[in-house]
């Protein structure tokens, strides 16, 4: 089971209070963790990636073990630690305000 | 006794101000959505309860809302959250605005004029204007930025471009106003459902006689100092459009600087700024029974987004246009530096005419007559970006 961490906004828009955790049956990547995520919560398609080019959106990074993978291609298998579930994948919005 | 809704957009979060009939007494409900601009909220006509929202956020994109009760509850058309991990399968798509490049129905995803004259692509930005049918809840237009028009028939759980409009030729001339490229004001002709105008800044209005397939520009008239031609065909920065539904064929225009009427439809605009202190300003809109009577407030320049000389004023005309008359009871009368946006300012359908704006500082003015005397019945929201009323049964 994976853990991730929504940023505040997200968390209200999807009607969760705090970690989400999301099972995988696909090859565990960033690309299949976000397709789950917006699967089992749609109302936030579009608002990770975007919904014409489904790249991440600019304001919005992916920290996991103390590393910046905002800029890793989708198809980066997740780290170990991230699937095992003893670290989360976190989705942050950038520190610029908002 | 009827009731009086106020819905208000703010840069942080959007609030319903209610009120009885006499409209002295408010209650102030929200934030909803909070901490994310919601650029505009508006009821149907056919059911005041259905209400949209256009929440958008740099950050976070654009998100669709909707409230089948008032606005107690919101739900994300189409974005239900899926019971379990068995009914993943192949979700539905809300908030997907996507420029319609089909063979069949969409048009090529040209470019657009910037700032420095060069072109520039398309870029899905934000949903500024929600625009429910007259008749039914289910069916609302959303005007967008980057300027394009787009239509749900289904309760805005899905959205289809009206791509003629952004592909009938002239496009490349359409330039972004100082807020951005966009599709700001969608007026629906109450009499002929195949009718609408819309208005682009920094493009100019345009006309629809067949639901929205095929446009024509209609700015014969319009003046505008800032672009190479001044009576182009494109390229004029109309600010906000507004039509008495007994008339539809007449329509009023706060333009960048003028403000204009027509009563042909668009065919043909005439300046009507007359006596104003200064005929630049965003927000203009009808008495809700005198279609002749208009209000507008005049905002000092383009450079300098706030009433003249500190003073909050709100003008009418009586006789739509060039004849106007100052109303100042109850507004600031020194020190004032707010700005009054485009979508910011609505009318009510009781008697007598509620009117009611909202500015940049947070406050909500209202006047239950028709204008005549002004209160602030919310004074410190966040900046308000849109105003509308309804009146509810």
């Amino acid at each position: 089971m994976i853990t991730v961490v929504l940023p505040p906004h997200l968390r209200t828009l999807a009607h969760v209070s705090g970690d989400v955790e999301i099972e995988l049956s696909e090859k565990p990547t960033m690309r299949s963790l976000l397709d789950a995520i917006e699967a089992r919560y749609p109302m936030l398609q579009g608002t990770i990636r975007d919904h014409a080019t489904n790249e991440r959106r600019a304001y919005v990074r992916f920290f996991a073990c103390e590393q910046d993978l905002s800029h890793e291609p989708l198809d980066t298998p997740l780290p170990a630690a991230v699937v095992s579930g003893a670290e989360p994948f976190f989705i942050i919005g950038a520190i610029a305000g908002g | 006794m009827s009731k009086a809704r106020v819905l208000v957009g703010t840069r942080k979060g959007a609030f319903i101000l209610t009120s009885d009939g006499k409209r002295e007494k408010w209650n102030v409900a929200g934030p909803i959505f909070a901490g994310w601009p919601v650029y505009h909220l508006k009821g149907s006509p056919a059911d005041p309860n259905r209400i949209y929202a256009s929440q958008t956020s740099d950050w976070f994109g654009q998100v669709i809302q909707r409230s089948n009760d008032g606005g107690k509850t919101w739900e994300v058309p189409g974005g239900g959250k899926a019971p379990g991990p068995e009914d993943f399968g192949k979700p539905p798509a809300p908030n997907k605005f996507v420029y319609d490049t089909s063979a069949e129905t969409g048009k090529p995803l040209t470019t657009h004029q910037w700032y420095d004259g060069t072109q520039h692509p398309w870029e899905f930005k934000r949903v500024w204007h929600l625009e429910p049918s007259v008749s039914d809840p289910n069916t609302v237009y959303a005007g967008i930025e980057d300027a394009a028009l787009f239509k749900s028939t289904n309760g805005g759980e899905s959205w289809q471009e009206l791509a003629g409009l952004r592909g009938h030729g002239t496009g490349p001339k359409w330039q972004p106003g100082a807020g951005g490229m966009c599709l700001h004001t969608v007026v629906l002709d109450p009499k002929n459902p195949q009718r609408i105008y819309v208005a682009i800044s920094a493009a100019g209005a345009f006309r629809s006689d067949d639901g929205g397939k095929n446009w024509k520009p209609i700015n014969k008239g319009l003046k505008s100092n800032y672009i190479p031609d001044p009576n182009a065909e494109v390229g004029h920065c109309v600010h906000r459009i507004a039509m008495h539904k007994s008339r539809p064929n007449t329509l009023f225009m706060q333009k960048h600087w003028d403000v204009m009427r027509t009563d042909d439809s668009g065919d043909n605009w005439t300046e009507i700024s007359g006596n104003l202190p200064t005929d630049f300003g965003f927000v203009i809109d009808v008495h809700a029974h005198e279609p002749e009577t208009v209000y507008v407030v005049p905002i000092k320049s383009d450079g300098e987004h706030f009433p003249l000389d500190g003073k909050l004023r709100v003008y009418r005309s009586r006789k739509g246009g060039n004849e106007w008359e100052e109303l100042g009871k109850g507004l600031p009368d020194r020190d004032c530096y707010v700005d009054v946006l485009r979508e910011a300012m609505s009318v009510d359908s009781l008697d007598k005419c509620g009117v009611y704006f909202g500015t940049t500082g947070g406050q909500v003015y209202a006047s239950a007559d028709a204008g005549d005397t002004w209160n602030a019945i919310v004074r410190d929201l966040p900046a308000v970006l849109s105003v509308e009323a309804q009146v509810i049964p």
